[in-house]
């Protein structure tokens, strides 16, 4: 049994090594964007000088060749699901007898005119990295287009590179069309804080060359001229399906597979960014494009793989997050606005950089979500309470035990209480001891 | 730039403060930097011999103009950016990343380190800088190792403050410098200064065997109850039950960090001067294998040294002759002087700052097996947030690969962790969290 990867994220990675624990099947992982595993996440950090290179690879060198996992640094130029093989950009041929497509994502173009300019790039790849580096070498400004989790890191490259920075956002707050207003403040407010440049409600017109065919400026909706020496663009991703187009593997957004990670063509499988997950119960297709998810999708593909058959259910939501100095976590879902039947309550810290929205139920007052910056909380206490819908008075009154924080830490969990308490007259919680800790 | 957003509430979107590296900020560190150099020049010219004279000027001309230009410089930093994690170009530049300057810094602390061993008659003239401070605290001259004591808590305390600025916004990184630098000042320089004006036993009482070894020697026990004074005995008992009965019982609660980054010296200098040097050790697994090797054979060395001279002593130095005490001898050479100092401390830039914690310190291997068998002591991680961007591994000191175990979502149990907790500070996502808790479970199980 030949088990054949086509991509090296996190996806195919997690992919490989579940079913490298629990079989000695044959496994080969090909991806021309570098040789070995290394954390996408992570790229910022590179640039940033926090680390290097060889310190974003999540496993040694050695730890391939030891869990007899080959790789191979190429491209993949066509699938033929008939004959089980596939082309590589050197023209060989690789035989498998079961494919995964972990192929991830690409950055979304517009087709803003100037974005093939020279200093005009988004940030993806190692690839991307490199060109970063060439392309904002010795420059004193940037723009940055959509303001989204890709493109506060960027900012934040940049800017610690001394570099000025500044935001063209769409909303009227940053990541206003994902965070309620009041959090979209904060990160705005913070935003201003590091003397970066956030130009809200504005959009992209278009990108002005030099006579090198450099970037020179960018103009926006407002026809507002801003000189820089480079452009961002960070408005999103989507499933990079270039290979899979022009086989008889279904597409749509993304490669179609059912909820056990398969796609139309037995023993073809896929999962991570480049996977549309069809709904069986007629809702919206999924495309989940993070780090977590593509985890998550590894692990049960790697079981269906070995026989199991488990349909993929990421459980309780979460994600998390970091906005220049910042801490965000997300537990169960936040909606921007609170919708129909449901309550919001949300506190603030008076420091302006610490905040808490509980979002639950009006009519059984079950939590729902919650939203956190600034504080740690724990995973498996939310998870617990919001898939037990707990509700939000026990959520409140056991805050601390979900408390995450570095010891000695202020706390704020009473401050947070009272809040609630002023705003729901005859409610007059206290705060429980810290003893559930020890259940879980 | 305020907005009022649909059910009528003013959403404030200015800041309450921007920073800014504006040009006057950058002219204070400047200054502060000169300040700091002037100091550093003193101390040059104070090597000639024209600071004899005026040993007090010249020392508050060096040590003092020294402190003060960096502590400033320090301060000044608050300014320029929220807090926050910055670790910007730390692998960039050269004194940082290992590379010319670092190899510069390198070289000029190990010649230090060999002129303090072997020459200290070449630093006649730093001795008598401090003259004037000893005689206020000791009552008798200086000697080297009392240079070198106030190198060492100067360099404590004014890298302390760096620490602190840099992790201004966390709490456990703040209380713990504040820790260590007054454990250094008062136990490690004040007190064994006061006991000699005192005409009492040198004695840090922050220092037990296995590490200062010769705490349980035959000779040594023999030096401080000499006298007959209570003190001497109390120092005896000290020595015995810090390392018999507290060490147990404080490791068991909090782990070993409660010595090695809250109250050891060694400990203290690698948390603060080290700091800036904790990127460079070895995270690979070959490291982690010879790092068992060699602190085991080291704490076997200090146990059979100590039992052989016990030996020696009880027969009277009849059975072994002076071979117990040439073992001691080349043991204090090798793990002493080469070990602890020269690689410890002079190869900080190059290895990292906690070399000789990791690779050879005897206390550390003995508070490493309890950590791991008994203690409430982990690091727990918080369920699948980890992204693996390794931060925490890149940043531990004592070279564990903490991501290793954080994107399994495995606590982190290693006899080496010092809890020092800046795998927790620099982590981007609030993955890692030190605590002590009930031992059960603390090894939970991953798939
Ligand atoms: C800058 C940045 C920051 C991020 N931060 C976070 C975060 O904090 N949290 C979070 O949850 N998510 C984050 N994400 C998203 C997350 O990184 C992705 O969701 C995840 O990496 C997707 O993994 P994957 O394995 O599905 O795909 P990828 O990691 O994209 O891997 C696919 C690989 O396949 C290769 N490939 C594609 N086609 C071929 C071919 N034909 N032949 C050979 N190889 C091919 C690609 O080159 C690529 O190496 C971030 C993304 C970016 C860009
Ligand atoms: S720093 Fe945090 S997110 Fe990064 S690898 Fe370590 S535990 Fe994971």
């Amino acid at each position: 049994m030949h088990l054949v990867i086509i991509g090296n994220g996190i996806t195919g990675i997690t992919t490989a090594r579940i079913v490298r624990k629990r079989s000695d099947m044959r496994i080969t992982i090909i991806s021309s964007e570098s040789k070995y595993f290394f954390s996408r996440t992570a790229l910022m950090y590179v640039y940033m000088g926090h680390m290097k290179w060889q310190n974003i690879k999540p496993y040694e060198d050695w730890f391939w060749e030891k869990n007899n996992i080959k790789l191979i640094y190429a491209h993949v130029t066509s699938i033929e699901t008939d004959a089980k093989s596939l082309r590589l950009d050197d023209n060989s041929i690789i035989k498998f007898d079961k494919l995964v497509i972990a192929t991830g994502s690409q950055t979304n173009k517009f087709g803003w005119p100037g974005q093939e300019l020279i200093g005009v790039q988004g940030l993806y790849s190692k690839q991307d990295l490199e060109l970063l580096e060439k392309n904002a070498k010795d420059i004193k400004s940037a723009v940055i287009v959509g303001g989204g989790l890709i493109g506060i890191e960027l900012g934040e490259m940049l800017h610690a590179r001394g570099i000025h920075v500044t935001f063209l956002v769409r909303e009227k707050l940053y990541w206003n069309n994902i965070l309620p207003d009041e959090e979209a403040a904060m990160v705005s407010r913070h935003i201003l804080e590091h003397n970066m440049n956030l130009k809200l409600k504005v959009e992209l017109k278009k990108i002005l060359p030099d006579e090198n065919g450099r970037v020179r400026a960018v103009v926006t909706d407002g026809n507002e001229e801003i000189h820089c020496q480079f452009v961002g663009l960070t408005p999103g991703v989507h499933p990079n399906i270039d290979l899979v187009k022009n086989t008889n593997i279904e597409t749509g957004r993304g490669v179609l597979v059912n909820e056990y990670l398969e796609t139309n063509i037995p023993d073809v499988y896929s999962a991570g960014d480049c996977a549309e997950i069809i709904s069986s119960d007629g809702g919206k297709n999924k495309i989940e494009q993070l780090w977590y998810t593509g985890k998550m999708q590894g692990e049960i593909l790697a079981r269906n793989i070995l026989g199991e058959k488990i349909k993929y259910d990421r459980g309780v939501w979460y994600n998390s997050a970091k906005f220049l100095d910042i801490e965000y976590q997300t537990y169960g879902f936040v909606p921007r606005s609170p919708r129909e039947g449901e309550e919001n309550f949300y506190w603030e810290h008076l420091g302006g950089k610490i905040c808490l929205r509980l979002v639950y139920s009006s009519s059984d007052r079950a939590i729902l979500g919650v939203n956190v910056f600034g504080i740690r909380l724990r995973h498996k206490m939310f998870e617990a309470w919001i898939k037990e819908k707990k509700s939000i008075e026990f959520v409140l009154e056991n805050l601390r035990v979900a408390n995450f924080e570095p010891e000695f830490y202020r706390k704020h969990e009473q401050e947070i209480l009272d809040k609630f308490n002023r705003e729901n007259p005859g409610k007059n919680l206290t705060l429980k001891k810290k003893n559930l800790i020890e259940i879980f | 730039m305020n907005y009022i957003n649909s059910s009528s509430q003013v959403i404030q979107i200015e800041p309450f403060k921007i920073y800014n590296q504006n040009n006057s900020l950058e002219l204070i560190k400047k200054i502060c930097l000169a300040v700091t150099g002037i100091g550093f020049l003193f101390l040059l010219i104070s090597l000639t011999g024209i600071s004899n004279q005026l040993p007090i000027l010249f020392f508050f001309l060096s040590f003092g103009l020294i402190a003060a230009g960096s502590v400033f410089y320090f301060v000044v930093l608050t300014k320029e950016a929220p807090t926050g994690i910055k670790n910007n170009k730390i692998f960039i530049d050269s004194l940082s990343s290992r590379k010319t300057a670092a190899w510069i810094l390198g070289v000029v602390l190990t010649g230090f380190y060999v002129v303090l061993y072997w020459f200290p008659e070449l630093m006649q003239n730093w001795i008598n800088l401090v003259n004037p401070l000893s005689y206020y605290l000791r009552g008798k001259p200086a000697d080297h190792w009392f240079l070198y004591g106030a190198f060492y808590t100067t360099a404590v305390l004014v890298m302390a403050v760096r620490m602190i600025v840099k992790y201004r916004h966390n709490r456990y990184q703040i209380i713990r410098s504040i820790s260590v630098s007054i454990f250094q000042l008062g136990l490690s320089f004040i007190i064994p200064g006061i006991l000699v004006k005192l005409n009492k036993p040198e004695f840090y009482f922050n220092y037990f065997w296995p590490l200062k070894f010769q705490y349980l020697f035959p000779s040594e026990i023999k030096y401080l109850t000499s006298k007959g004074e209570a003190l001497g005995y109390f120092m005896v008992f000290w020595g015995i039950a810090m390392f018999v009965i507290a060490t147990p019982i404080l490791t068991y609660f909090f782990g070993k960090r409660w010595y090695c980054s809250w109250v050891c010296g060694c400990g203290g200098l690698a948390e603060t001067a080290g700091d800036p040097f904790r990127q460079n050790s070895d995270k690979s697994l070959k490291a982690w294998k010879l790092e068992r090797w060699s602190i085991h054979s080291v704490l076997v060395f200090v146990v059979v040294t100590t039992g052989l001279l016990w030996i020696n002593s009880a027969t009277g130095g009849k059975v072994l002759g002076t071979i117990s005490q040439t073992f001691a001898g080349w043991y204090g050479f090798i793990i002493g002087a080469l070990f602890s100092g020269i690689i410890g401390v002079g190869f900080y830039p190059i290895f990292g700052s906690r070399v000789w914690c990791r690779f050879g310190c005897p206390m550390a291997a003995a508070l490493g097996m309890l950590q791991k068998k008994l203690s409430r002591f982990r690091i727990t991680v918080n369920g699948n947030q980890c992204i693996s961007c390794g931060n925490c591994s890149t940043y531990c000191e004592m070279g564990i690969d903490v991501k290793w175990y954080a994107q399994r979502g495995q606590n982190i149990i290693r006899s080496s962790c010092v809890g020092c907790g800046i795998c927790s500070a620099v982590c981007p996502r609030g993955v890692l969290k030190l605590e002590n808790l009930p031992a059960a479970g603390r090894y939970n199980k991953v798939d």
